[in-house]
Order: structure tokens, then sequence, then C-alpha cells
């Protein structure tokens, strides 16, 4: 298929229908409004789907989960103060082992914050994010194609790991227009999962359910989360380098500011400073492995985030005191130009000696 | 010998957990038997909540999926909307249906989400103690109101089915109460109604039934009959509260 410009909100909406989603459930804030209304331009009216504008976004979470009990591939969206109001929602579908798909176009914050892209969510995503003791698979994509391209694997992985997935993008990444290409037509036919819960007919009843009386009980049910979990950091974790290999320095930094960061790495390059990017693309799990792999040849790391340092503790926990590692923050909403973080990455060079290392 | 009485196919053995005088037993007993005769086992898919009756799943034998606490009309609106050939039925307490669950239920009424709502009204919360509901009764000691619910602090008891009655989508709403023979019968009506408006596909329809928890509100079975009548149906008037399902 060709390329099409597109918005990244819509283009999330145009991959879920590619991955087969019956069901959106939404409601309105900013800055992911593009894709509640692509959904309801596409899902609304069609007879095997359906399209909700929920009262609140903790209906929304739970139209997820009714749905997905029905065994069909389902999602919702929503950005920051939403996502909060979710995660009761989410640790029941992790609970149940329900897959559903989350969009997290993140704002800043705390509190009702700004409608400006950040990156202070990190936490809330990667931590489980509501109560109890689970994780979420969290991808983090750092352009509008790939924004399409893990909208059609957060389903997959949801599906595979019986799991709810947050996709953590953020404003800049929603409203921003890229070409993008689409890698799977519409499917025709979309099969229904088969513990779906659609009466008993033809087997015994099923329970789907989350209360468990006896504590012995419930802390097996959370060793078998765990269990998969191991498996999903095995198998599922996802990064990028860029100009690593013989970099003295490599800057750490996961969506949007990747994207920044990499523009920062091209002009260190050009100024002839040996520094490199990886990026992140699982946030859970996090590639402890690939960045711990980096540290064996590279000994300084600078984290940039749209945060105050959140990604940086997963970074420290990583490197286990193997290598030093500097933070660049800006927060709030305020986004940093490539040069911005150049001349952070020049300073932290000069300062640590490295334009002379061997 | 003829049988003329034995348990519904749809409800399993296990020996209820309920305390005795509670009405639950008797709805999980009237609902089963509708859920049989309307050959619905098949079909069904029944959302029970935290709470009491958070087990319902042990004694309903058709699929059953818990809801967080108040969240069952949202979960049953998915779940109808993903396979609406299902029979989707919410299980609520008046905690979770007239106060955290306000708006869930307000909504998925306004909007005739096609589902059956058992609306379980005891003016208590249950199974955390005996706290005040919404529909805890002016002067009603509880738990958190000690002194007596006194209106003019604690605000006064919900009327939610007749809130829900104004929602267009709401097509069918009755009050019920399961506090003697004659009322056991017409709550049956009512249940089955109710399944009856979601098979027909006309809406939102759902029976609140004023049932006993002769428990938290420390009275034996029998005082607690009497109390629905005497006190209880006073504030929760009896009948039916809006059937629009003859045009």
């Amino acid at each position: 298929m060709a390329k099409v410009l597109m918005d990244g909100n819509s283009a999330i909406g145009e991959a879920a229908i590619r991955a087969g989603v019956r069901c959106y459930f939404g409601y309105p804030i900013t800055p992911q409004n593009e894709l509640t209304e692509y959904m309801a331009a596409n899902l609304s009216r069609r007879e095997d789907c359906s399209f909700v504008q929920a009262e609140s976004e903790v209906s929304a979470i739970n139209m997820v989960y009714g749905a997905s009990l029905a065994g069909v591939r389902a999602m919702t969206s929503s950005s920051s103060p939403g996502i909060s109001l979710k995660q009761e929602g989410i640790s029941y579908l992790a609970a149940c082992e329900l897959p559903a798909v989350i969009v997290n176009m993140s704002r800043g914050g705390p509190g009702l914050g700004s409608i400006a892209a950040a990156q202070s969510d990190y936490f809330q995503a990667t931590r489980g994010g509501g109560h109890g003791d689970y994780r979420t698979i969290v991808l983090a994509p750092a352009s509008v194609q790939e924004l399409a391209d893990l909208t059609q694997k957060a389903f997959d992985l949801a599906d595979k790991y019986r799991t709810p997935v947050i996709i953590l993008g953020d404003g800049m990444l929603g409203q921003m227009k890229e070409p993008v290409e689409f890698r799977r037509e519409r499917p025709a036919v979309i099969p229904v999962r088969s513990d779906a819960l659609r009466g008993a007919k033809g087997r015994p009843s099923r329970i789907v359910k989350t209360f468990t009386s006896n504590p012995a009980t419930l802390e097996e049910i959370n060793w078998s989360l765990f269990r998969r979990y191991q498996v999903i950091k095995q198998k599922e974790t996802m990064s990028e380098t860029f100009m690593v290999d013989d970099a003295r320095l490599i800057v750490v930094a996961f969506g949007s500011a990747a994207r920044i960061a990499r523009g920062a790495v091209k002009s260190a390059r050009e100024s002839g400073l040996k520094v490199g990017l990886f990026r992140p693309v699982t946030l859970w799990p996090f590639p402890e492995e690939e960045i711990k792999r980096l540290a064996k040849k590279t000994r300084h790391f600078l984290v940039f985030e749209m945060n105050m340092g959140q990604m940086l503790d997963d970074v420290k926990l990583a490197l286990e005191g193997k290598g030093e590692i500097e933070f660049y923050g800006r927060t709030g909403g305020v986004i940093p130009t490539p040069s911005e973080v150049f001349r952070v990455i020049s300073r932290y060079y000069y300062q640590s000696g490295l334009k002379k290392a061997k | 010998m003829k049988k003329i009485y034995t348990r519904p196919k749809s409800l399993k053995t296990a020996a209820f957990h309920y305390c005795p005088g509670c009405g639950h037993s008797v709805v999980h007993r009237l609902t089963t038997e509708v859920i049989d005769e309307m050959d619905l086992q098949e079909r069904a898919i029944g959302i029970p909540p935290p709470g009491c009756s958070v087990f319902a799943y042990n004694y309903f034998d058709v699929d059953m999926a818990e809801s967080a606490h108040g969240r069952g009309a949202a979960v049953a609106t998915g779940l109808k909307r993903a396979f609406p050939e299902g029979i989707v039925f919410t299980y609520q307490g008046d905690g979770d249906l007239a106060a955290i669950g306000t708006a869930e239920t307000i909504h998925a009424a306004n909007r005739g989400e096609n589902i059956t709502a058992i609306f379980i009204n005891n003016a208590v919360y249950g199974m955390t103690g005996g706290q005040m509901a919404p529909t805890t009764i002016a002067d009603q000691k509880t738990t958190t109101t000690p002194y007596g619910r006194d209106v003019k602090i604690e605000g006064y008891p919900l009327r939610i089915s007749e809130m829900l009655a104004l929602t267009r989508g709401a097509v069918y709403i009755e009050r019920v109460a399961v506090n003697s023979p004659a009322n056991i019968r017409k709550a049956k009506k009512a249940i089955h109604k109710a399944f009856q408006v979601q098979l027909d596909k006309l809406g939102f329809a759902l029976v609140e039934v004023l049932s006993p928890c002769p428990t938290n509100w420390k009275m034996t079975p029998l005082e607690s009959w009497q109390w629905v009548d005497n006190i209880m149906a006073k504030e929760f008037p009896l009948g039916v509260i809006k059937d629009v399902t003859e045009k």
C-alpha cells in the first residue's frame, strides 16, 4: 500500500481497525481526540463493530473490559488525567488476564497540567499504574509510522500474553502528520477468542473473577502472572540503537524525546563528538540486557526525558553502577529543540573529558 | 408422584453463604428460575458486583464475570455491544448501582443499552458491615449513621429507579420486594419481564428488589420482613415505575 499523510492519532485508529479492533470506547480529552473521532467515523455505523462515547474514562475502560470478556479486540484511548481514571479498569484487566489496548497520548502534569506533550506518565505506565502487583506491556513509539506498527503489535501481544498493553505516546506524536504505510489490509472476518464469555452453550459455565478469599490462592495467581511477565521480559523486549559502535557517550531517550535526541546526536557527530543513541521501544519490559551490553564499551550515559527523571531510575537499575549517568529533563509540556539537547550533550562531553579520551 | 418443586437447572448445588433471612438467596432462585423458564442458560452472561453477592458466580450456572464496584452497567454495555446475541444481566446492590455506579447506570439506561439490571436495595452496605447506603431510610441507624440518618446532614434516601425512569432509554422499571410469598411471586414476574424486554430488544430494563438484610438491620428475619412493608416500602413504593414496552 502507498504511503498516506496522516496525523498520529488517526494512524493509530486506522492501524487498530486493520488489526481487527471490534470495539472502541472513548471519552474526549486533548490531545487525543482525533483518535476518538476517527473511530466514531469508522466504527459507529458498522454492524459488526461498536463505538461508544462513554460518560467517563472509568466507564470507557470498563466497557473495554466487557468487550474483552466477549472475546473481541477492544481498545480505549485517553491522555494523562484520563489515564489516571482508567487505572481501576486496567488493574482488573490484568487480574482477569484479559487482553486490551490502552493508548495514552500523554500531556503535561500533574493535575490537569497542560495539553502539550510530556513524558511524565512513565512511572504510572511502567509500574502497573493501578493497585496490586501487576505490570502491563508498554510500547513507546517515536514516529507516526511506528505508532501504526506498534498499534498492530500491541493487539498481537495483548492476545498472546492475555494482558493489557499500553501505547505510551504524547501530544506531539498524536498531533503531527507524517507519511505512514499500513502493512495490513482491513480484515474481512475477525476471529473471536476461544475463551470468550458468550454463554455456556455446549460447555460448562465459566467464571471470570478477581476476588479470591484465600490469600494463598491469590499469591499463586500473582506468581502465575509474574511467571508470564518473565517470559515477556525474555521474548518481547525491544530497543533501537543509533551510532553507538564507537560512542563515548550514549544518549538514552524514548518516544518523542528520542526523536529530538536523534537530531542532537547527528549534530554532535557533525561536530566530531562520538555520541550515540539508545532508544527503548518497550518501556516495560525495559531493555536492561541491551543497555548493559552497551555499558561494556561505553562508560557515559546521558538520560534525556520530557519529565523530571523517571526512566532514569530504570537506566540506573539496569546499569547497576557500571556507568556514569547524567540526566537532562524538560517538563510540564516544554519541548526542547535538538540544538538545546546538543548543547547539553557537548557540555557533558567536554566536562567529562571525552574529547581527549583514547 | 409428580415433582412440583426442584432446584432450577441454572442454579448450582453450592450452599448459599448468605445470612438467614437475606433476600439474595430468594432473588438468586427467582432469577435462575426465570433463566430456566425462558431457556436462557446457554445465552446468559451475568455481571455480579463486589459486595455480598460477589459470590453469585458460585451459584449461577451461567457464564459470569465480576465487575469492579459500580461498573456493572459499563461492563454489560461493552459485553452486549461486542456480543449482541448474549443475554446480559447485571446483579447490583444499592451502594454499587446508586452511589459509586450512578453515572454508569444512568448513562447505560439513557443510551437504552439492551441489558437487564437486577438491583438489590437493602438500605445498607452489607458486606462491609452495615454502613449507610444511598438508600438508607431517614432516621435509620447504620454503622456510619450511628445517630440515625439525619436527612439535613446525610442527605435523603435516593430513589434512583424513579431517576432512571426519566431517561428515555429505560423502557421498563419496576420495584418489587421479597418479603412475602405474594411479593415474591410478583418479583419473579417482574424479573421475567425484564429479561423479555432484552429478548425483544426494547432497551434498558431494571427490577429494584427491596431485600431484607436482617444481620445489618439487627433484626430477626421476620422483623426484617415487616420492616420492608412498614418502613422501606413507604419510602420506596412498590409497583411499576415505568413501562413503555407496549407502544
